[in-house]
């Protein structure tokens, strides 16, 4: 009994690598790869914020300056001071968590809407300095020039073999994950999220805990940030500004809280979907915001929520 | 100890001394400081003036988590169980100090996150049976009837080896089957693995059962310590609260 999730994990990360490595061949042809490759990034953001979210239940509004931080840094280490990319990753992570532990001291003492407004607030002051900081960020009109992704023993030279790389990435975002949540550190994190008053009873560190998870959601988010700016060689503050945070939240929420499949499914329905409504011209935002009402209307589970009503109902029925 | 919110004194120069291997139950009218009491000891109330000790450790300020590592553990008179998680793992979080793994340990799943796991899951397997919940192990903690869930977070408080365990009206909403269950398992808390209990409690049969002490608190004063049966002989007592019944 207690090893059947463990493999269902097993089963699932081997599912998820099939997916990820057929999907290019589903393509018809290599402009839907870019949007592919920015789903994993999206996803891996997405999956960062779900722990953060989902399992631990704090709110951030604020993680698109994380997704930035990691974008700038890299940018401005690579493309200003021209030191080899991986630095410029090195550098943009770890800014990233950097900044995340220290926004985490005040703000995780905050619960509930006053962490969302918090975040918020962050998120606003970091999309200002991109805006502004013009000498270091180039400003409003983006920073150019960003060198193309090239690490020690693989430098992807086509799209095709960046989408490999970022979905290797995805994937072993998605393994971490599952491992640290399938751990007494998952179990502490899921019990913040039921009750801080039982958790701290049992021992659990509770500042400690909401500091890490913070820390880690800001790791995956940088690290797409870093990804994001190589493979696009060009990152403008637009981007990163309230309406990506409230992006990335929407498709945790879509996916299904607390679900490493949910906040994937999320994260490539939600970037996909506009390439698929380009069809209805203007009309597309419209169906756009009517397709994410419906969605929370009759799915309040979410993507994963349904999927897991649906599994039941087949097993439900097969067993009749 | 004394405890004060806003205008009102909760509890004032209330003192309780729990010896090893006893269960002291603290009763009184609604409104005593009963759950105050249980909160300054576990530490989600700060007081004002006072002391507490544990083993002879100085607790006294410190944060709730670090008096859990010291051996207080608590159940809630309002059920605060993890409702997102199974039966199980609610009593594998309860094991959260007992686990001996690092976060480097889960990642790398390592022999000793396995052996650790798999030791953790055995106890805590063990826990559920004392309660009598084994073979629900695998539900959710929230489909649970209310009476179990109670029990769940005994469970749950044992798998964090206690030294002190704190009941906030465990009896609460159970019928008397039920209640007589809990009884017989508060001794066995008591008897087989070695833990003192403080009990508040309005079930004055499960009180009376149950208890080595009894103090009684009214209007956050001590008014009476003494045994069960002198308790109910107390004429102070019997005026204050047990004549209201």
């Amino acid at each position: 009994m207690a090893a059947t999730p463990r493999h269902a994990g097993l089963l699932a990360l081997g599912v998820l690598a099939a997916l990820l490595g057929l999907a290019p061949l589903a393509l018809p042809n290599d402009y839907y790869l870019n949007v592919l490759i920015l789903c994993c990034l999206n996803a891996l953001a997405v999956m960062g914020l779900n722990l953060l979210m989902g399992y631990a239940g704090q709110v951030s509004l604020g993680h698109a300056a994380f997704f930035g931080l990691g974008a700038y840094v890299t940018a401005v280490v690579t493309a200003t001071f021209g030191l080899p990319v991986a630095v410029g990753i090195l550098a943009g992570v770890s800014a990233s968590a950097l900044v995340a532990w220290f926004l985490a001291q005040p703000t995780l003492k905050l619960r509930g809407h006053y962490l969302a407004m918090a975040t918020l607030g962050f998120g606003i002051i970091v999309s200002i300095v991109f805006n502004e900081a013009v000498g270091i960020t180039g400003g409003p009109s983006g920073f150019v020039g960003i060198p193309r992704l090239s690490l020690p023993g693989c430098a992807p030279t086509s799209d095709r073999s960046f989408y490999f790389l970022a979905a290797g990435v995805l994937w072993l975002g998605a393994l971490m994950a599952g491992l640290i949540m399938d751990s007494r550190t998952g179990r502490a994190l899921r019990a913040i999220h039921a009750s801080e008053h039982a958790a701290q009873a049992m021992g659990i560190d509770i500042a400690r805990h909401k500091r890490f998870v913070f820390v880690l959601s800001a790791v995956y988010a940088g690290l797409a940030g870093t990804l994001y700016a190589h493979h696009l060689t060009f990152v403008a503050p637009s981007s990163f500004g309230f309406n990506f945070s409230v992006q990335l939240l929407t498709m945790v929420v879509l996916g299904g809280m607390a679900s490493t499949w949910g906040a994937l499914a999320g994260a490539f329905f939600l970037t996909s979907l506009p390439e698929f409504l380009r069809v209805f011209e203007e009309m597309d935002i419209l169906i756009y915001g009517g397709l994410l009402v419906m969605c929370m209307m009759f799915m309040p589970g979410g993507l994963a929520g349904l999927a897991r009503k649906l599994a039941c109902g087949l097993l439900g029925a097969r067993r009749v | 100890m004394s405890v004060r919110f806003g205008g009102i004194q909760a509890l004032s120069e209330a003192g309780l001394t729990v010896r090893r291997g006893e269960i002291v139950s603290v009763i009184g009218p609604n409104g005593a400081g009963k759950t105050t009491l249980l909160g300054v000891v576990s530490g989600a109330v700060r007081a004002m003036g006072g002391t507490v000790f544990v083993d002879g450790r100085d607790l006294t300020g410190r944060p709730v988590h670090e008096r859990a590592v010291a051996g207080v553990l608590r159940t809630f008179q309002n059920l605060e169980i993890f409702s997102n998680m199974t039966v199980l793992e609610n009593v594998l979080t309860g094991a959260h100090l007992t686990a001996g793994y690092s976060l480097l340990d889960s990642l790398l799943r390592t022999r000793r996150f396995r052996r650790e796991e798999r030791r953790l899951r055995g106890a805590c397997l063990a826990h559920l049976d004392f309660i009598g919940l084994a073979d629900r192990a695998g539900d959710m903690a929230s489909e649970l009837p209310y009476g179990e869930q109670r029990l769940l977070e005994l469970a749950r408080a044992l798998a964090a080896a206690p030294r002190l365990l704190l009941l906030d009206e465990p009896a609460a909403g159970m019928n008397n089957a039920e209640t007589s269950g809990l009884g017989s398992i508060i001794r066995r808390v008591r008897d087989e693995l070695d833990v003192s209990v403080v009990l508040v409690e309005h079930d004055m049969d499960l009180v009376m059962e149950v208890s080595d002490r009894v103090t009684v608190l009214n209007f956050g004063h001590v008014l009476a310590e003494g045994s069960p049966s002198a308790i109910q002989e107390n004429p102070e007592v019997v005026a204050a609260y047990l004549g209201e019944d």
